[in-house]
């Protein structure tokens, strides 16, 4: 018994916010006194029951929270082995699960006394759910999005804009997610005193990583206690899609202690292995730092960030959550990849079946979940972290799908 | 300790002998090309500069400006590599201007570059290429323990950096901490011009002139001349970056000649303010 003797898994980050040798803060100097200020706010914010019971306040009377755990039984009968559950992120307010996160933020941001909301974008999502709690807690709010992705997503841009957000261009390096992050850190370092980041996943400095996923694990919670009061057990397994990996890191959270359940994370396989053409950090990545935190990352030689893809726009990135590094070197959460083309097979199924459009992004996760169900029994439980609704996807889908 | 001398340790001591400010300026290398930044060094050289700053391109330069992101995204296109970078510091030193007047070099390179190249294989490279001096933009103190031991085992120097939202006790301790000089950003924020510089940045020299000897110079906003005047007896060097970095996308449609010439009167026109 040597499981015994170790720390749980659980117990990440340290003081230096640090998941074994991940996370930590790799930022200029201007920033590091924000951060510290902001650890110390949140730490106090944490231990508040005040501020605690109005963040569940919020998640229940606006996002609409609890989400459901459903059992999908059409997808359970097409895979033909263990029983498939749906956790529906997808019915929160906005349409995925980047809302729990951005109004425990801005909560948060009220508190410390910020006059100001800055927020990166890829897809739209996080953009989506900042101006929405934005919008609600009455803090001005800038969102950078990259030009590219203006472009491919004009919906969630008029969303932002009608909410009161201004979304600003980015047309630094490679006009995407990246870049977004890149150009709201920079914003940070030149506002520090009144403004907060609010960052959408589980990357970057200490504490970003942490907060993210605490903010987030509302969904795994939730998950553990509605399968031991619906099934009157804890499933045998939970999968979750990784991009920068704060679903997962959400979902994944209260179950690390639990031995019994086995934890899988799906990458963005895209449309082949060579360099460009996936998104598979955890897959093929090196440790390596990008925006200021130390985790597996998609580098040339030189350590100049690699270009990545997927049919996802929310999976495309270079980077992962120190947390999900630190997963993956202690063996306890399993990271597999779902290409471009199964995903959309996944999409279409779920669809067809199930009556729920799922996100590209959750498509992945739906994929790898009927894999593992088809080779387990039926009396087995495998529940899926179905982080978004796919409305945002469907152009993109039909014209993938030649529906034009 | 038989260390060697580090270059940058006698240019500060002779500079203030002579009661002279250093003026340092910053080249991304490879923009557009590394001849060109050659010849740059060059013109910098004979112009009056005492230190040259090397900014190895980086695709995701969270401290740095948008001339300077510019700049290395015109360098990556090209697919810069840091061995070109290596060869581009041994030229430099070979240069018959720099056999007359050695200057030190710094590096000036992301964490993620060294850590993916190896810090014992970056500063090997660096070593023999002739870099006197590192500075790790976003490498904060408290995580430079590592990278700095390994620096200083080689006679070499890890510059520290300090911002105007650095509590004074801490300025003070990474001062001491810093090594061949300390890099002093004027403003909150990125690098670029400013047209004025801030007062608070008068008062925190002063402060830190008082609590160590190490050299403090200024960066982040430096642009013009006039600056570089009233910096003046506040510290002991001057960075200028954006100002001058802007002028090499002139390269890709200007003659290289006229850019030379601009950018050694700019130079020139620092030196001058700093020297009268």
């Amino acid at each position: 018994m040597t499981i015994a003797a170790k720390c749980p898994l659980s117990a990440v980050p340290d003081a230096l916010g640090r998941f074994g040798p991940f996370g930590g803060k790799y930022v200029p100097e201007t920033l590091i006194e924000a951060l510290k200020e902001l650890e110390k706010a949140y730490k106090s914010a944490m231990a508040d029951p005040v501020f605690l019971f109005e963040v569940d306040k919020w998640l229940h009377d606006f996002v609409g929270r609890p989400s459901r755990l459903f059992f999908a039984e059409r997808l359970t009968r097409h895979a033909g082995g263990a029983k498939i559950y749906l956790k529906r992120e997808d019915l929160n307010h906005t349409g995925a699960h980047k809302i729990n996160n951005c109004i425990g933020q801005a909560l948060l941001a009220k508190r410390m006394g910020k006059k100001r909301i800055i927020a990166e974008t890829g897809a739209g999502q996080h953009g989506v759910a900042t101006a929405t709690a934005c919008a609600v807690f009455d803090l001005p709010c800038v969102v950078y999005m990259g030009e590219e992705d203006i472009r491919r997503q004009k919906l969630n841009v008029f969303k932002m804009r009608a909410m009161g957000a201004t979304v600003e261009p980015v047309t630094s390096g490679s006009r995407t997610l990246r870049d977004a992050v890149n150009e709201a850190m920079r914003d940070w370092m030149a506002s520090v005193g009144d403004t907060h980041y609010i960052l959408g996943s589980v990357v970057g400095p200490h504490p970003f990583p942490q907060m993210v996923r605490d903010f987030q694990a509302v969904i795994g919670r939730e998950t553990r206690s509605q399968c031991l009061t619906q099934l009157g057990k804890l499933p045998e397994a939970v999968v979750a899609c990784v991009g920068g990996g704060s679903n997962a890191a959400g979902m994944f959270f209260p179950f690390v202690d639990d031995p019994s359940v086995e934890l899988i994370g799906v990458e963005a396989g895209g449309r082949g292995f060579g360099e460009g053409d996936h998104s598979l950090t955890l897959g093929y990545g090196k440790p390596g730092i990008l925006h200021g935190t130390y985790s597996f990352v998609l580098q040339d030689e030189d350590g100049q960030t690699a270009d990545v893809h997927s049919v996802s726009a929310g999976l495309d990135y270079p980077g992962v959550g120190p947390e999900h590094s630190y997963w993956k070197v202690n063996n306890r959460v399993r990271y597999t990849s779902v290409n471009d083309i199964e995903a959309l097979e996944g999409f279409q199924l779920c669809s067809r079946l199930e009556g729920i459009l799922p996100a590209l992004e959750t498509s992945h996760a739906l994929v790898e979940a009927m894999r593992i169900a088809a080779k387990m029994k039926p009396s087995e439980v495998v529940v899926i972290c179905f982080s978004g609704r796919g409305d945002k996807d469907c152009y993109e889908i039909a014209r993938l799908l030649g529906h034009d | 300790m038989n260390q060697m001398t580090n270059a940058i340790d006698t240019c500060f001591a002779a500079l203030r002998k002579q009661g002279k400010a250093a003026l340092i300026p910053f080249v991304s290398a490879g923009d557009p090309d590394v001849k060109t930044s050659l010849k740059v060094c060059e013109v910098l050289i004979e112009n009056g500069a005492d230190l040259i700053e090397i900014g190895f391109p980086y695709s995701d330069p969270i401290a740095d400006g948008p001339v300077i992101q510019a700049s290395y995204t015109r360098a990556l296109a090209n697919k810069l590599k840091s061995t070109q970078i290596w060869d581009l510091a041994k030229a430099i030193g070979s240069l018959a201007v720099y056999e007359k007047r050695p200057v030190p070099l710094v590096a000036m390179a992301s964490y993620s570059l060294i850590l993916r190249q190896g810090v014992e294989n970056f500063l090997n490279h660096a070593k023999e290429a002739g870099f006197s001096g590192f500075i790790v933009p976003d490498l904060p103190w408290d995580e430079s323990k590592d990278l700095g031991k390994a620096i200083e085992s080689r006679g070499l120097k890890l510059i520290q950096l300090v911002t105007p939202t650095t509590p004074l006790e801490r300025a003070v301790n990474i001062a001491k901490a810093s090594g061949g000089f300390l890099y002093c950003v004027s403003i909150s924020g990125i690098t670029g011009e400013r047209k004025d510089l801030p007062p608070a940045l008068i008062e925190r020299l002063k402060a830190l002139k008082c609590q160590s000897t190490t050299p403090l110079c200024v960066g982040f906003g430096i642009s013009q001349p006039d600056q570089a005047g009233m910096l003046k007896g506040h510290c002991d060097g001057i960075i200028v970056g954006s100002a001058l970095v802007r002028q090499f996308v002139r390269f890709t449609n200007e003659p290289a000649e006229k850019v030379l010439a601009d950018i050694g009167s700019f130079c020139s026109s620092m030196r001058n303010a700093l020297d009268n």
